[in-house]
């Protein structure tokens, strides 16, 4: 499942399309804390965080996941979402919080197989 | 001599910049034709320096050269030095401060990330004089 078909589905906001129309979310990732993102998340996975800042785009650039879930409906400062558009960023917006969101994502990647 | 090499400069204190540098070599690297795995390790123990000379130096200068065998990084600065390198290599140990941690960093894991993250690591540092972080990724 791409980015833009998962926040079509569940009601998720694109901020910044960049790949997200093509490409493939193969895992989930929950994280706050950017440094343990950073050595952690897999490529292609989708990363949830609460962290609205413009390190958080760097960290969804340089860790090269599938998009970024901004999530509980916290939006980007002007500075992160000018980056996200011009690094190619995927950045989604969802109303509801990490796990809800996540658990959404999870189901269709189960049913995926 | 390499095939290619690139200098960047950090500037210190500025968190909004932090991973230019490592973003403008991913892109070089990706252009190049090198393969997306190396490109990544180089990316995540690149912006972990970065990070670390914000944080901890005020700055400093990173060199990447590339090599048909390999990719070398050197970042050096002129910051306080590391105090006990063993003990800043153990994931969880940080001296970053609060406002640091706020944004998302500080968790202790930038040292232990670019140790994970590049197939060899030596770190040459002199407190009150300054820091070298060398890290070769193999190709």
């Amino acid at each position: 499942m791409t980015p833009v078909e998962f926040a079509n589905r569940y009601g998720l906001e694109v901020l910044s399309t960049g790949e997200g129309e093509t490409r493939q979310i193969k895992g989930i990732y929950c994280c706050d804390l950017l440094s343990l993102v950073m050595g952690r998340a897999k490529e292609d996975d989708a990363f949830f965080t609460v962290m609205a800042n413009v390190n958080a785009i760097a960290v969804g650039v340089l860790a090269d996941v599938a998009c970024v879930v901004l999530c509980e409906g916290i939006r980007p400062d002007d500075l992160a979402l000018q980056r996200a558009q011009e690094q190619d960023v995927t950045l989604l917006l969802s109303k509801k919080d990490s796990f809800q969101t996540a658990l959404d994502l999870w189901k269709e990647l189960q049913a995926q197989g | 001599m390499s095939m290619l090499n690139l200098t960047y400069e950090v500037d210190g204190d500025d968190f909004t910049r932090a991973g230019e540098a490592s973003s403008a070599v991913k892109k070089r690297l990706r252009s190049l034709g090198i393969p997306p795995e190396a490109i990544r390790k180089v990316a995540i123990a690149l912006y972990e320096g970065e990070i670390n000379m914000v944080i901890h130096a005020n700055g400093g200068t990173i060199d990447v050269a590339v090599d048909p065998d390999k990719i070398t990084m050197t970042l050096k600065d002129t910051g306080k030095g590391i105090a006990d390198i063993k003990k800043a290599m153990q994931e969880g140990y940080s001296t970053a401060p609060d406002e640091v941690r706020n944004l998302g960093f500080g968790a202790g894991m930038g040292l232990p990330n670019m140790k994970k993250y590049s197939d060899h690591m030596e770190i040459d540092s002199t407190v009150g004089v300054g820091t070298t972080v060398y890290m070769e990724v193999y190709l």
